[in-house]
């Protein structure tokens, strides 16, 4: 058992799938000698080397597109975007190649692609270094988005990646990378994307998060036991895409009443696919509205501090949506 | 010219390999026409044509490894398909969109080539996607050389990528990256533009400041070279010069080959609005089938009767695959809702 | 322009408040800071004054309901002032059921009109409903079925203290442990303060104030609690005090009362328990004990078992003061006696703890308060 960070986590994953399967390596910008921008890859390039620890030349299109390409001759890739808010470039090597080719081959060619994404809002990082765009990927049939909230599942979550023969997103909360702490087993097995997580049990609300905003609902669903003699029941969703609908049905089958935060925009954000899930198939267990805590409709996270403190929901703001439903 | 005859690698082709090249491009071509026909009969509902193409696309298919070697080519490429193997009724099946179409089953355009034991890559409608696909290709072949899971010389593993697109789609992006990529990691990648001189309906002096597109390797580091692209051994010369080059590890080539449409762009286009009858007709004089047909008869290898034959031989291969492919199963309506994700190995579920 | 009379946020982090009592009707003249109606948030009563003059041309919230910050309650203006559409306070109110609800209500043939709604606005909420169908299985019960009788209908108050009460029994598992002291040297001590404070209403409640304060410094483990991830000690200690109302019961809490010197503990109490009694307390006052002390002994209980005031990890009753034969040095002799009931969190703390820190208050109440704070040994 050690104590890891989210990005410790990561960095050791990634040294395992290194050292496990000869046909893993790793492309990106600066994920080489400067050991990736976040320190995510740091000390990989010296232990494997330029070969299998691949600086790529500045193309995010190209990182995913050489990276579809050695998926289809069956190598094991692992790249990754700087930034969530540079992927837009790749989205056609995303949507229109990796996430159809199953599908537009007959189950011809398959895909075992790993994008290594950080994502979400960091202080500081402006509009072009905060963007959520798990939304935006959720959409695209064919591809398999993972978000993880907890070192440990960070750790298995990308060894489960690796191993699925499909393109996964894997997304990282990079405000999280050095804020969430974890323990993590010295053996643990793969997690293969799929199954949320309920990180606390509950019977008065069900409050459905992933990333970041998994990590702060915790919080605050404590403070709401604490403060307020509410047992709220927090599920990490963990994968967006195939969702758990069992896991989100299940539980808002016993509370009633469904809280969604995401720090995605609001409008046509993934917190709309839940309501919609639980209207068509739990409409009569619901005894209340389904709610959403998310960001505002403007492009990411400004880069000034008190704007930003506005836009990012947090743990306060949860605990008054959990009062909030409660009371309704 | 005894010195040149040594230099010229379709010198040394045997007799049978360059009347099979004839055999194929005849077979495209018949195809090809027919699926017109039937379009225009209303009994199938798209077209995307390869004709005037073939020369560029057999003499290409001919240079490579074929059936090891990675090829991700694009839509007009029905003449290369047959050459790497894929069968009239592949493409008859695909036409019509029958259950068993081996491409795509149904879901893609005809013509959406995809072929995991010959190598060839399912391809999208959306122009030079594929090039950087292609480049990772290439570089998964010198990955695993440099590994040492295989021997660089073994010819049952692939060892090179090749590629095709029009010009007009070296406009792209993706086109762009993809060879920068190749290029700076000296990737045995092999870029062949199919130049038919128009995107659609804008003419090459449209879509870029310069004559030759073979000139824009120079910017990757490759090499490149523009060839007559309606002269199948010219291709083939070319062609086998920049195979070898990946082969030997020297980095990736641009070959260019300057051709011509002679149908519009898909059964959905008309190309009187923007090229003249003149123009078109003026091609019909120098195209591919008739040139090559003309070069084997000089040379003795085929003769009147055998052009006859061959013609038949076309013909009841057509009529056939499109008997069988008509007859053949329509996929239940219900399977456009099949699986998008591949299953999880064994063991893994 | 006729004036909005919202629903006040009295204090942080409180985010709604109910109508207890309207003071004025519509159409009653008003005057500015005239008090206007009665509200209780959280555990307090308080009036709310009117925030001009004029006329009551509308109420908007009725009495008994529970309505968000913020929400209008009143319109005040000049009288024959347009009024224009009634706001929708309540739309989301009375009628109108969530699925869940709307389910329950046909599956079991059931009236909504017969349930009472404790969700926003009255909203009956499925727990309601579940609640109600218990209630209506005991109620068909045949020893109670026919029994005649009323149903009082659950103030806001009672309705939380009732929450509260059983939110702490089943979360808590609570040891009551009674002890007994000699309250003689409080009785002396209060005769000199009396004289030297005149005027000053000195009960020996200001010393058990005391002297809990002071135990609590010595074993902060009493004045915590517990929490999923730990035990959380507080640093400050401010003691809650029971009050009793007509209508349930309040508990203000005096911050600080450690560093409080007893005239000044003696002038909180009386002033909290006046304003307490009153409904004229802010809800700040009532809100962050650390330490809860009920003194039923006022009523003449002399041993009680009380219920710890969550999440606080104990409380301590006090029965009544009373002469009774002690024995003295061998002799039978009449004292001044007092019955003392800890009740603690046995999550949090054990039970020799519980009689050290029992043992540390009543030392400090049989030498006096004013001695110094050197351990007493019994």
């Amino acid at each position: 058992m050690a104590d890891m960070t989210l990005i410790e986590a990561i960095r050791c994953a990634l040294d395992e799938a290194l050292a496990q399967d000869g046909r893993v390596f790793i492309t990106g910008e600066d994920i080489g000698r400067r050991g990736g921008v976040f320190r995510a890859t740091q000390g990989l390039y010296e232990k494997y080397g330029a070969r299998r620890v691949m600086d790529s030349p500045l193309t995010e299109m190209g990182i995913v597109g050489v990276g579809i390409g050695a998926a289809l001759a069956d190598l094991r890739p692992v790249c990754e975007i700087q930034f969530a808010d540079f992927i837009h470039p790749a989205f056609n090597q995303i949507v229109g190649e990796a996430a159809r080719m199953y599908y537009r081959s007959a189950g011809g060619w398959r895909v075992p692609l790993v994008i290594r994404v950080p994502y979400g809002a960091v202080p500081g990082g402006g509009l072009y270094h905060c963007q959520s765009v798990e939304a935006l990927f959720a959409h695209i049939p064919g591809l398999k988005i993972v978000v993880p909230s907890t070192p440990r599942d960070a750790r298995r979550l990308l060894h489960g990646a690796i191993l699925d023969p499909n393109p996964v997103l894997f997304l990282e909360t990079k405000y999280g990378y050095r804020q969430i702490r974890g323990e993590v087993p010295e053996r643990d097995a793969p997690l293969l994307p799929g199954p949320a997580r309920i990180a606390r049990s509950g019977v008065d609300l069900s409050l459905f998060a992933w990333g970041l905003m998994a990590h702060y609902a915790e919080v605050a669903a404590e403070r709401a036991a604490r403060e307020d003699g509410l047992d709220v029941e927090v599920v990490d969703l963990r994968t967006l895409h195939p969702l758990d609908r069992d896991s989100v049905l299940t539980s808002v089958s016993k509370t009633g009443k469904a809280l969604v935060v995401h720090e995605d925009n609001r409008t046509m954000g993934f917190g709309a696919e839940i309501a919609a899930l639980l209207v068509d198939e739990a409409f009569e267990c619901l005894d209340g509205p389904v709610k959403r805590l998310a960001a505002p409709d403007v492009p990411a996270a400004p880069f000034n501090r008190g704007m930003f403190d506005f836009f990012l929901p947090g743990p306060d703001d949860i605990l008054a949506a959990i009062r909030d439903l409660a009371a309704y | 010219m005894p010195g040149e005859a040594v230099t010229r690698p379709s010198q040394v082709l045997s007799d049978d390999t360059l009347l099979e090249m004839y055999r194929l491009m005849l077979l495209s071509r018949r195809l090809d026409e027919r699926a017109w026909a039937l379009h225009r009969q209303g009994r199938v509902q798209f077209h995307v044509s390869a004709m005037g193409h073939e020369a560029t696309q057999v003499g290409a298919a001919f240079a490579i490894n074929r059936g090891v070697d990675y090829v991700v080519p694009y839509y007009r490429d029905l003449a290369m398909a047959i050459a790497l193997g894929c069968s009239a009724l592949d493409f008859m099946l695909g036409l019509f969109a029958r259950r068993d179409d081996p491409w795509s089953a149904g879901r893609q355009m005809p013509c959406h080539f995809s072929d995991r034991d010959r190598h060839i890559i399912s391809g999208s409608s959306t122009v030079a996607t594929q090039v950087p696909q292609a480049a990772g290709l290439a570089f998964a072949v010198r990955y695993r050389q440099r590994a040492g899971l295989v021997d660089p010389q073994d010819e049952t593993q692939p060892r090179l990528a090749l590629t095709s697109l029009g010009e007009g789609s070296t406009n792209q992006g993706e086109w762009h990256e993809g060879m920068n990529w190749a290029g700076v990691q000296c990737l045995p990648l092999v870029c062949l533009v199919e130049n038919n001189r128009y995107a659609i309906s804008v003419p090459q002096t449209e879509q870029m400041a310069i004559p030759s597109v073979a000139t824009r390797a120079a910017g990757y580091g490759a090499q490149g070279e523009s060839v007559d692209g309606n002269d199948v051994l010219a291709v083939y010369d070319a062609m086998h010069a920049a195979v070898q080059r990946a082969y030997r590890g020297e980095g990736p080539s641009l070959v260019e080959a300057h051709t011509y449409r002679l149908t519009p762009h898909t059964s959905d286009d008309d190309d009187r609005s923007y090229r003249s009858r003149e123009e078109v007709a003026a091609a019909g004089e120098v195209e591919p089938l008739l040139r090559y047909r003309s070069v084997l008869l000089e040379r003795g290898l085929l003769t009147p009767k055998m052009v006859d034959d061959l013609e038949a031989q076309a013909r009841a291969r057509v009529d056939e695959a499109q008997r069988a492919a008509e007859a053949a199963p329509e996929p239940a309506p219900q399977e456009a809702d099949s699986p998008v994700l591949a299953p999880l190995p064994e063991g893994l579920a | 322009m006729p004036t909005t009379l919202q629903m006040p946020k009295l204090g942080e982090s409180v985010i709604e408040g109910t109508v207890s009592r309207w003071l004025k009707r519509e159409g009653d003249p008003v005057d500015e800071y005239e008090p206007l109606l009665e509200i209780i948030t959280d555990k307090v009563d308080t009036e709310i004054p009117s925030p001009a003059a004029g006329v009551l041309l509308r109420i908007h919230v009725g009495e008994g309901e529970t309505v968000a910050v913020g929400t209008p309650l009143a319109l005040i203006g000049d009288a024959g002032e347009e009024v224009e559409a009634r706001q929708s306070a309540r739309a989301a109110g009375s009628g109108r059921h969530s699925p869940a609800v709307a389910r329950l209500l046909a599956e079991h043939q059931l009236d909504a009109a017969a349930v009472r709604g404790s969700g926003r606005e009255g909203r009956i909420t499925r727990k309601d409903v579940e609640a109600h169908l218990a209630s209506r299985q005991q109620a068909t019960a045949p020893a109670e079925s026919t029994t005649p009788g009323e149903l009082l209908p659950l103030t806001p108050m009672r309705r939380r203290i009732a929450q509260q009460m059983v939110a702490s029994v089943q979360t808590a598992p609570q040891v009551t442990a009674v002890y007994e002291a000699d309250m003689g040297a409080v009785l002396a001590q209060r005769e000199t303060l009396r004289a030297e404070h005149p005027g000053l209403r000195f009960t020996p409640v200001a010393w058990i104030v005391a002297a809990t304060a002071r135990a609590l410094v010595e074993h902060p483990t009493l004045n915590a609690e517990w929490r999923a991830d730990g035990i959380f000690l507080h640093h400050e200690r401010h003691v809650g005090l029971a009050v009793a109302l007509e209508e349930g019961l309040i508990v203000p809490v005096i911050r600080h009362a450690d560093r409080l010197a007893l005239p000044d503990l003696a002038r909180a109490i009386a002033d909290l328990a006046t304003r307490a009694r009153a409904g004229q307390l802010r809800p700040d006052e009532a809100r962050g004990g650390t330490f809860t002390i009920s003194n039923y002994g006022a009523g003449g209980c002399l041993v009680g078992t009380p219920i710890i005031n969550p999440p606080q990890a104990a409380i301590l009753g006090v029965g009544a003061l009373q002469q009774r034969p002690v024995v003295r040095e061998g002799a039978l002799v009449a004292r001044p006696m007092c019955y003392f009931s800890l009740t603690f969190d046995h999550r949090v703390l054990d039970g020799a703890l519980a009689d050290a820190f029992m043992r540390c208050m009543m030392g400090g109440l049989e030498s006096g308060m004013d001695a110094d704070r050197e351990k007493q040994d019994r």
